[in-house]
């Protein structure tokens, strides 16, 4: 897919609302445990449940959380902040008001940066601000949703889970943009470590508002608001759709209306769920059972240093170290990667190498196995030691790969596990010379044509040595010697 | 000696103390009074017989052993039944919440367990605390051990008459904008909203959150102070609770007013005040100048709007805060073919009428378009209510005026008007909306021979001064007198 995509002279104007939930040991506004999976209803209390006469408390971790996010997206962090209640009746509502933040939530104002093929773009962050989750509702009988449902079963152990809601401005024009965009909202979550953002289980979600207007055009078309978005892929192709289905609407002379469309996964469509003009009035107020949040510059500055390295410092930091871009932002993307990175750099690796390996036969081994880099034994050391061996011409690169996973599987160091599996290369030049010379001596037809001007039997010559020489030549010095044997 | 019944919560803890009488006993006592009363006044929801009783016996083996838990410990106490308490149904006197038994204790209740107390049993109240009567319960209506055609006043009808009928020693009532005060002044009894934050309102079902808050009522100011020390505190279960340590408040009950600076509210001197009640706030301000206190008359010009103010916030709250109740989960359902519709018929047919129109008010003063005009509104008012104070309090140690612009009004009298009823609220809602402590005491009877109310207002967390302008008043005014149903002999109809 590339960044330009042939809609006709519209461009597409798109804003994207995420909600992410924090992985903090208790609830937003109550003791019960956060987990995901739990038997339903066992990790809810009067709180959580809406009883009569229970009080919310504020999570003090959660809004450490919201802030470093709001830090990490380069957002102001208000110096007052109040929550706001939020009126709807639904049966997972246990309340039937879900504690928001309306007018004056705790981040405003900030920006990132999206790459999509080499062109950057920026994306200002309108607000982010702090939230309860709702219960579950598992509507049983036809189709799923709650108007065909013969009965709805409900479970509240998601109830007032601790959630983070990220408004972007319309800033993105394509459907590649939206989706980089998320990823990056990804990458940034996971690095500060407070959620794990997975798209899968609903603890990361896109809503994505989409409108189109005549290129040239300053004035923004009517938007629809499409849900039920559950994968990077998924959002791309639901914005393209929706891009798409407006572009057509109104080149047959028909008109965008406001409204809420849900998008399905398996058909790749968009469908109306509610228009927006019969929308509720959700009559916000100032929650009165909760006292208002007041940051200082001490707070902040404390919020502020306990920020990791963002992902984009990261990929930046590695492309200085002449890591190519992707390989840069596919190591950026995994802390743990990063971590072992800068191990084995500051211990004197070649960049470029780790790098490789690292995205290449480690991450390849840990999918393989399904394990997780920090139940491997692989150290920077490890790394450090492989390098200079490849350098230093004791190992081939194809052979680099096999000792790598020896050493994840736990067989020894890099030097021990070559050895085991005896593929130190034939670094004494004398012996390659001399299976060189035989293997030119066997076949006289190539090298006549060789002598004549004719390459390609030099691949079969080097295939000869290397056969001679069990693998552990260096094809490199194999190659060296046979064209200089043969010149002239 | 006279029936245990009508002892004072220091006189029963003295006797307990003594071995002359034991907690079983004081159970006893009330008990008795209550089969004799409630016939009359339907003041008690639930009697908790079961509970209370191995409460006393505990608290009898505990004394006994020398295990003292301090001055409520097996004292009988009754708690408005808007309180959850685990194991024993919770009702707020609504249809929508009838067979409700909550999981949990409100702090409140736990802390009194916690002190000894004896639990006797759950007090009616107008539905979810909202009334000046206790006259909106679905359960039906308590009336004023005074005079029985008469209310006990509202919302904590219930804990008044019991504690004026003296089938409790004492009760919890809650107070959003006058509930505990009113009803006290109205049957003849101590009444004490505290400051806002001072009780945690953890287990309190909430009527409007950023003004309830709960009280004690009592015979005598000491024996309110007693109950108010043992609830007070931080919770970290409620949000709003004070953090800071509870000034002390019970030791200085006897010191007189020598010296203290009182200001008498001149907006609530009107004609609008039952001349009676007038004429009681007279002698009583004259009779503390006498001993010692300077007095001076006090302009806070916001009071003209606190009552309109108050009557937006609190059903805006109350709007939100009563959503839960919609059949999913607990209490009442009514089917429905949808889930909305199970959900408004069960809110249709669960809340009584003065619950609806405060739900349907407070839902159009929060809507688009409307909320700056109403809401916001009557949040500017509150504050100018808070400035008023607050300029008043440079002046004056404590404000005073009438707890209620009446006594005790008929049975239906108010019914039909619910702004006449509203305004029964007049004096005590501004220290609802500033969150500041405010009292009521008996000062006197009216020619009718019903209670008058006396209200002492302080500053935020100024309970001391409070308590001791109160005590003050107690020992002067020297009202003795008891409501002729406070007797445990059958008393003919």
């Amino acid at each position: 897919m590339t960044a330009r995509r042939d809609v006709g002279d519209f461009e597409a104007v798109i804003g994207i609302e995420t909600h992410v939930e924090l992985q903090t040991a208790s609830k937003m506004f109550c003791g019960c445990p956060v987990s995901f999976g739990a038997e339903p209803n066992t990790t809810c209390c009067p709180t959580c449940l809406g009883l009569p006469g229970a009080l919310p408390v504020p999570n003090e971790q959660a809004i450490e959380g919201i802030l470093r996010i709001g830090a990490a997206l380069g957002c102001e962090l208000v110096p007052y902040s109040e929550f706001h209640r939020k009126n709807y009746f639904y049966p997972d509502l246990p309340k039937n008001y879900q504690i928001s933040q309306y007018d004056l939530p705790l981040c405003v104002a900030g920006r990132i940066e999206v790459d999509v093929d080499g062109e950057t773009a920026v994306v200002g962050i309108t607000r982010v601000h702090m939230e309860e989750d709702t219960g579950k509702s598992l509507h049983v009988g036809e189709g799923g949703r709650i108007a065909d449902a013969d009965h709805t079963l409900l479970d509240f152990n998601r109830s007032g889970v601790p959630l983070v809601e990220i408004v972007s401005e319309p800033d993105l024009r394509t459907p590649e943009q939206a989706r980089a965009y998320g990823a990056e909202l990804q990458r940034i979550v996971r690095a500060l470590g407070v959620s794990d953002a997975k798209l899968e289980e609903g603890s990361m979600r896109f809503d994505a508002n989409v409108s189109v207007r005549r290129s040239g055009t300053a004035t923004l078309g009517t938007r629809s608001e499409v849900k039920n978005v559950n994968s990077l892929r998924s959002l791309q192709r639901a914005v393209a759709y929706e891009i798409e289905r407006q572009v057509r609407l109104i080149e047959s002379g028909g008109a965008v209306v406001l409204e809420t469309r849900h998008w399905n996964e398996d058909t790749g469509v968009t469908t109306a769920m509610r228009s927006k003009e019969e929308s509720q009035d959700y009559r916000y107020f100032q929650e009165p059972d909760l006292v208002p949040i007041e940051v200082d510059d001490a707070w902040r500055a404390r919020v502020a240093a306990s920020l990791p390295e963002l992902p984009a410092t990261t990929r930046a930091r590695y492309r200085a170290l002449g890591v190519d871009a992707r390989t840069a932002s596919t190591l950026g993307d995994d802390p743990a990667l990063v971590a072992l990175m800068d191990d084995a750099v500051a211990a004197g690796a070649d960049p470029r190498l780790c790098a490789i390996w690292l995205t290449g036969e480690v991450v390849a081994y840990l999918r393989r196995e399904d394990v997780a880099l920090d139940a491997t034994p692989l150290q920077g050391a490890h790394l450090v030691e492989l390098a200079s061996m490849v350098g230093a011409g004791d190992l081939s690169a194809t052979a680099a790969k096999e000792v790598l996973a020896g050493v994840m599987s736990g067989e020894g160091g890099p030097r021990g596990v070559a050895e085991q599996r005896d593929l130190i290369q034939i670094s004494d030049a004398a012996v390659i010379e001399a299976a060189v010379d035989a293997v030119l001596a066997d076949n006289e037809d190539a090298v006549a044509k060789l002598r004549a001007g004719d390459p390609k039997p030099l691949g079969f010559l080097v295939g000869q040595v290397m056969r001679a020489t069990g693998g552990k030549a260096d094809p490199k010095l194999v190659s060296t010697l046979i064209t200089a044997r043969t010149a002239g | 000696m006279s029936d245990p019944a009508d002892l004072t919560v220091a006189a029963a803890g003295a006797a307990l103390r003594a071995g002359e009488l034991s907690a079983v006993d004081l159970l006893g006592a009330v008990e008795r009074r209550a089969g004799v009363t409630e016939a009359h006044l339907h003041a008690y929801l639930s009697l908790d017989r079961e509970g209370s009783r191995r409460s006393a016996e505990t608290a009898d083996t505990e004394l006994a052993s020398g295990r003292d838990r301090g001055p409520l410990h097996g004292i009988p106490m009754a708690l408005k039944d808007n309180m959850c308490t685990r194991g024993v149904e919770t009702t707020c006197a609504s249809r929508i919440l009838a067979g409700y038994v909550p999981p949990y204790d409100a702090t409140v209740v736990r802390r009194l367990r916690a002190a000894g107390a004896v639990i006797v049993g759950k007090t009616n109240l107008d539905e979810f605390a909202m009334g000046s009567s206790t006259e909106n319960s679905a359960y039906g209506a308590t009336r004023n051990p005074w005079s029985t055609d008469r209310v006990p006043g509202g919302s904590s009808g219930g804990s008044a008459a019991v504690v004026s009928a003296g089938s409790a020693f004492a009760a919890l009532g809650s107070d959003t904008g006058g509930s505990i005060r009113q009803p006290a002044s109205l049957s003849g009894v101590v009444g004490v909203k505290p400051t806002y934050g001072l009780v945690s309102r953890y287990g309190l079902v909430a009527f409007a959150s950023s003004l309830d808050q709960i009280g004690p009522l009592a015979r005598t100011v000491g024996d309110a102070a007693t109950v108010l020390a043992a609830v007070a505190g931080h919770d970290p279960l409620d949000a709003t609770s004070y953090r800071s340590e509870v000034p002390p408040f019970t030791a200085a009950l006897d010191g007189g007013v020598t010296g203290v600076r009182i200001g008498v509210v001149a907006e609530l001197l009107g004609d609008a005040i039952a001349e009676p009640v007038r004429a009681a706030l007279r002698s009583t301000v004259a009779a503390l100048e006498e001993a010692g206190a300077h007095v001076v008359e006090v302009s806070l010009p916001s009071f003209d709007y606190a009552l309109s103010a108050y009557y937006l916030i609190a059903p805006a709250e109350a709007s939100a805060n009563l959503a839960r109740f919609d059949g999913v989960r607990y209490g009442l359902r009514i089917a429905g073919a949808t889930t909305e519709e199970m959900m408004a018929r069960t809110r249709a047919e669960g809340f009584g009428p003065e619950v609806t129109r405060r739900i349907l008010l407070g839902t159009y003063a929060l809507s688009a378009g409307y909320y700056d005009a109403f809401y916001g509104q009557a949040q500017r008012v509150r504050t100018l209510v808070r400035c008023d104070f607050a300029a008043a309090y440079e002046k004056v140690d404590v404000l005073v005026s009438p707890t209620s612009p009446t006594t005790a009004f008929a049975v239906g009298e108010k019914s039909a008007d619910p702004v006449a009823m509203y305004y029964s609220d007049v004096c005590t809602i501004p220290s609802n909306l500033s969150g500041d402590p405010a009292l009521s005491l008996p000062v006197g009877l009216d020619g009718a021979g019903l209670p008058i109310g006396f209200q002492v207002m302080a500053p935020a967390l100024g309970e001391a001064v409070m308590f001791r302008v109160a005590a003050a008043v107690e020992q002067l005014v020297a009202f003795t007198d008891r409501p002729a149903l406070a007797t445990s002999e059958v008393v003919l109809p």
